[in-house]
Order: structure tokens, then C-alpha cells, then sequence
């Protein structure tokens, strides 16, 4: 009685395994058949546009629903930029905000400080667009953007991408929210690349009579420069995608003006708000070609920032 | 305690040095002369100090919060330890070599250049001098000279850690401190790094903490017993070794205990 129990039991166990099993390979696999399903039905859906405009899409600054002519220059630009000018300001604040943390904080304020930063990255976009727009945004076209005009303005070469009508959004708005979005995400990784540090490399450059900043810059960043770029990846990644904050301080303008004061557009911003108004075929079919542009952007920034940081576990893992 | 040993010519005088970890007394009153062109040998059981007395020296230990020394630690006529001793020229003057290899992750060339670059502005042809003299120094050159843009973290232990001490010569230090450097290291690679520190006494004052007494007795000319804080023993090698004045010296060397 009790051996019979007991066999249908081991039997009923291995059921429920090759249940389990089989349970976790399915879903396992369903994301990459879903992602697969993303990228086919992105791809048939800009067919109709593919086959309207060819290549000349990815070039022409055209942008003319009345007409059903579309070209993605202006929002492939301009997603391009801010994303570009976000990094610019977020690169040099996140890593003197990284020595700070793992060089020079006192210890007590280490852990508050780190926190509160990750927390940054925890806000919805939804309200850094608020705040670019009814708070950044007047701030800027008051203080700043006049500053800008009469003073970098006048400058050759440079001065004519900050001259233009102190509106407070434009790309240049947008760029400047966008780096304080991505600023917790290059922050953290760099924190955490500059904390596997050898103690002993750092205080061999201390012990020849660098400074810190002489150890941070000429060693330290050498050391992570791996880990460093896989995380200014990571930010750019959400830069190309963030769509709702861009969205609000953009302008949302299909022009391609010299300055940066100026209204633009970029990739996920023309997206959002222009769905619920696309009339006819080729209007819907022109904006699911620009998703799929996004997707191939943000995919193929994201694969390079993992490629990175997987080479530099390697070499973490050889040194160990 | 008194230190007997009459030394002639010191290159650091170290007075009443008391060292606290927070509350903790590391170094207990230390009084001793390190003479110049000398070997001197800091030896005693793990925790007994013989590390942070040599941290002391190049005030290492103020990257660290809560640490904290007192007394005097005088070279050249100044005390190291003064607030107002600029602390980067004076890790200039105090070359310093770890437990581990620590190249850093440049060349070999870059390397060594590192550390002059920060004080001198030598002339291409005058660098490439500089780096070919440290490398001889240390008894690298033969090995590397046809690979100097390679990286540094390429090359073996013992090769990264004779580069370490290239790196640390080649800004001309008066005083070099070496804080166990074989600790990481073969046999082999230990007698290349033994056989260098003999040449380098003739034109560098030497400090050297190691766990390995026969080391010390094979390398220094004076050794420093150390035991919980304490400076327990410090004389001629030679004395220490084979007639030490104090019973716990005699227990250490002899292997009774540590």
C-alpha cells in the first residue's frame, strides 16, 4: 500500500515538474516571440510608407499631412540633439556628483545622498514635463534665454544656435530636462564602477603626489572607462525614447531652425501627439515607420551600453 | 624605551608618534631614527602597528576619515606630519610600493611618466631618459624595453611589482617605503625584488614592513620589532637577529610565537 502511494506520488512529481518546466519555457520564450511580434508589426505597418518614400524619408524635412508627403529628417534631428545635448550636461554633473560620492562625501552622507539620486530616477516623466513647463520653463525664457541672446548671441559660429524669441520651450528647454532625467541613471553606474576601484591602485597614484582630481581623471576613469561609457549608454537610451517630458517643453514644431531656442520636435514627441489626429494610410503608416526608427536607435544604443558592461565584468571576473 | 642604537646619519626622525584608529591606539609613543641609504626593516605579528607607522610617513592614512597622528615624524628638518606640509609634494618626496602589483591601466611607458609628468615638465627626449633610468633602476628595462606601449597590466607579478617600484623612483624620491611587497609574489620573482632593494640602498633612503623575518634579516641593515602599538626592539640587523636585547624579540624571531 504505502510503496504504491509512494509511486504514484514520484509520479505526480515529475508531472508537476515537466509541467513546471515546460510553464517557464513558454513564457521564457513568449517575450521574444512578443518582441518578435513587435518588430513585424512595426515593420508591416510602415510598409505602405517604406514603399511611398524609400530612403528619402530618412532625409527629407518634410513633414506635410495635407499633402501626404513625410519626411523623418526634423524629428530624427531633433531627437538626436536634445538626446546629444542632454549627454553633454549630464556627463561632466554625473561624474563630479560620482567623486563626490565615492571620494570625497563624509561617510554619513554617502548613503543619503545615493539614495536620494537613485530616487531621482524613480519620478515619472510625466512630471518632469510639468515642471519643464510651468516652472523650468517661464524661469528660462525670463533669465536665461534673454542672458543667452545678448551675450553668446553675438558670438561667432556659436552665437547664432542661441539666438531666437525667449519662448522657454524649445530644444534646448527639452535638452536641459532631459539631462536632469538622465543624470540619476549615469550617476549610479559610475558610482558603482568607481566603488570596484582597487584601494590600492587609487593610494598608488595618491603616494606619488596626485591630487584627487589627478586620481580620478588619470586613473580611476582609465580603469572603469568601460563601465563609464556602458552607462552614458544607458542614459542615452532613455534620452532617444523619453517621450512624455520632451513632449511638454519640445514646442512640438516641425521646423529645423539653426537655434536652439526654437521650437522642434523629436521621434516620441511627433508620436504622441499626432496619433489620435492621423487621418488616411500613409499619415499612419509615416508615423509607425518613425517608431520603428526609434526602436532601431534606442535598440541598437541599449545593445552597445550591455556589450559594454559585459566586458567589463569580464575582465572584473579575470582580475578576481 | 630607549633606542641605543646610535644612528649618525638619520633621514627621518620619528618622535613621540601615537596613531589612534577613532578611539583605537595604534602606535604607542614611537621613537626611532631611520637612517639614510639604509635598509631599515619593520617587523611583529599582524595588527602590530608596522604598517601604520609606515603609512605615517606619507600621511597616507588621511584619506581615511578618523585617523589620526600625533607627535613628530621630522625629514629634513620638518615635521611631515604639520598641517601645513603640502601633502602631495610631500608624497612626491615618499615613494610608495604596496602589498599588490598596482600598475595602473596605461602603458608601461605611461606608467612610469605618470608620476613625473604631475611635478616635472621634462622634454620628450629627457622623459624618454627618465623612464630608461627607472627601468634599469629596477632592473626592468632588459624585459620590457621593446614593449614599452604595451599595457602594464599585461606583464607578470613580478614584473608589474618591479615596475611599481620604477614608477616610484622615477620621481626621485628621497625615502622609499615598501609595505610588503613581495607578500603577492613567487619565490622567484621575491629574490629579483630582495636583490633589487640591496642596489637601491645606494641611492635611496629604504623602509620596508614585511611579514617574512627572514627577509628582513636577508634585506635591512636596521630592523624595528613591533608588537601590539609598541616599538619592542630596534637595532642593527645583525644584533636583533642574533642577540636581541628584549626576551619578546627573542620569542619572535625564534618562532616561539606570531
Amino acid at each position: 500500500m504505502s510503496m504504491f502511494s509512494l509511486e504514484a506520488k514520484l509520479k505526480r512529481q515529475a508531472l508537476l515538474d515537466l509541467a513546471f518546466r515546460s510553464l517557464t519555457r513558454v513564457s521564457a520564450f513568449g517575450v521574444l516571440v512578443l518582441l518578435a511580434a513587435i518588430i513585424a508589426s512595426l515593420v508591416i505597418g510602415s510598409m505602405p510608407a517604406i514603399h511611398a518614400f524609400g530612403f528619402g524619408f530618412l532625409t527629407s524635412p518634410e513633414w506635410d499631412p495635407v499633402n501626404d508627403k513625410f519626411g523623418a529628417l526634423i524629428p530624427i534631428v531633433g531627437t538626436l540633439i536634445t538626446s546629444g545635448i542632454a549627454l553633454l550636461i549630464a556627463i561632466p554633473v554625473s561624474f563630479g556628483i560620482a567623486i563626490f560620492l565615492t571620494e570625497l562625501s563624509p561617510r554619513i552622507l554617502r548613503r543619503p545622498l545615493g539614495i536620494a539620486i537613485e530616487l531621482l530616477a524613480g519620478i515619472p516623466s510625466i512630471i518632469y514635463g510639468m515642471w519643464g513647463l510651468f516652472v523650468f520653463a517661464p524661469l528660462f525664457a525670463d533669465h536665461v534665454e534673454p542672458w543667452l541672446n545678448n551675450h553668446i548671441g553675438p558670438l561667432p559660429f556659436i552665437g547664432e544656435f542661441f539666438m531666437g524669441a525667449p519662448m522657454g520651450i524649445g530644444i534646448l528647454t527639452a535638452s536641459i530636462i532631459l539631462s536632469i532625467m538622465v543624470i540619476p541613471f549615469i550617476t549610479s553606474v559610475m558610482r558603482d564602477v568607481f566603488d570596484v576601484v582597487p584601494t590600492l591602485l587609487k593610494e598608488s597614484a595618491y603616494g606619488l603626489g596626485a591630487t584627487t582630481w589627478e586620481v580620478m581623471w588619470k586613473v580611476v576613469l582609465p580603469y572603469t572607462k568601460v563601465g563609464v561609457a556602458g552607462g552614458i549608454m544607458l542614459g542615452l537610451g532613455r534620452a532617444l525614447g523619453e517621450t512624455m517630458a520632451v513632449t511638454f517643453v519640445i514646442g512640438n514644431a516641425h521646423e529645423l531652425g539653426k537655434s536652439l531656442l526654437n521650437p522642434g520636435n523629436s521621434i516620441s514627441s511627433a508620436l504622441a501627439n499626432e496619433f489620435t489626429e492621423a487621418i488616411g494610410e500613409l499619415y499612419t503608416s509615416s508615423l509607425i515607420e518613425l517608431g520603428l526608427i526609434l526602436f532601431f536607435i534606442t535598440f541598437v544604443v541599449l545593445a552597445l551600453a550591455r556589450y559594454m558592461l559585459y566586458k567589463l565584468g569580464k575582465r572584473e571576473g579575470q582580475a578576481a | 624605551m630607549s633606542t641605543e642604537t646610535i644612528i649618525t646619519n638619520p633621514k627621518v626622525i620619528v618622535k613621540d608618534l601615537n596613531f589612534h584608529y577613532g578611539n583605537y591606539r595604534a602606535l604607542k609613543d614611537i621613537n626611532l631614527n631611520i637612517a639614510e641609504k639604509m635598509v631599515t626593516a619593520f617587523i611583529g605579528p599582524s595588527g602590530c602597528g608596522k604598517s601604520t607607522l609606515l603609512r605615517t610617513f606619507n600621511r597616507m592614512y588621511e584619506l581615511y576619515p578618523k585617523q589620526k597622528a600625533t607627535g613628530e615624524i621630522i625629514l629634513d628638518g620638518a615635521n611631515v606630519l604639520d598641517a601645513k606640509q603640502d601633502l602631495n609634494m610631500l608624497r612626491a618626496k615618499i615613494g610608495m610600493v604596496f602589498q599588490k602589483p598596482t600598475p595602473f591601466p596605461m602603458s608601461i611607458y605611461d606608467n612610469i611618466a605618470f608620476g613625473v609628468k604631475l611635478y616635472e615638465n621634462l622634454s620628450k627626449h629627457d622623459m624618454e631618459a627618465r623612464v630608461e633610468w627607472a627601468l634599469r633602476k629596477a632592473a626592468l628595462w632588459t624585459e620590457v624595453k621593446d614593449k614599452l606601449k604595451q599595457s602594464g597590466t599585461g606583464l607578470s607579478g613580478g614584473q608589474q611589482q618591479r615596475l611599481c617600484i620604477a614608477r616610484a623612483i622615477a620621481v626621485k624620491p628621497q625615502v622609499l617605503l615598501l609595505d610588503e611587497p613581495t607578500s603577492a609574489l613567487d619565490p622567484i620573482s621575491t629574490a629579483h625584488i630582495e636583490k633589487l632593494i640591496d642596489e637601491l640602498k645606494e641611492d635611496f633612503t629604504i623602509v620596508i614592513v614585511t611579514h617574512n623575518m627572514q627577509q628582513a634579516a636577508r634585506v635591512s641593515d636596521y630592523t624595528a620589532y613591533m608588537y601590539l602599538g609598541d616599538l619592542i626592539e630596534f637595532g642593527e640587523t645583525s644584533t636583533v637577529f642574533t642577540n636581541p636585547k628584549r626576551k619578546e624579540t627573542e620569542d619572535y624571531i625564534t618562532g616561539r610565537f606570531g
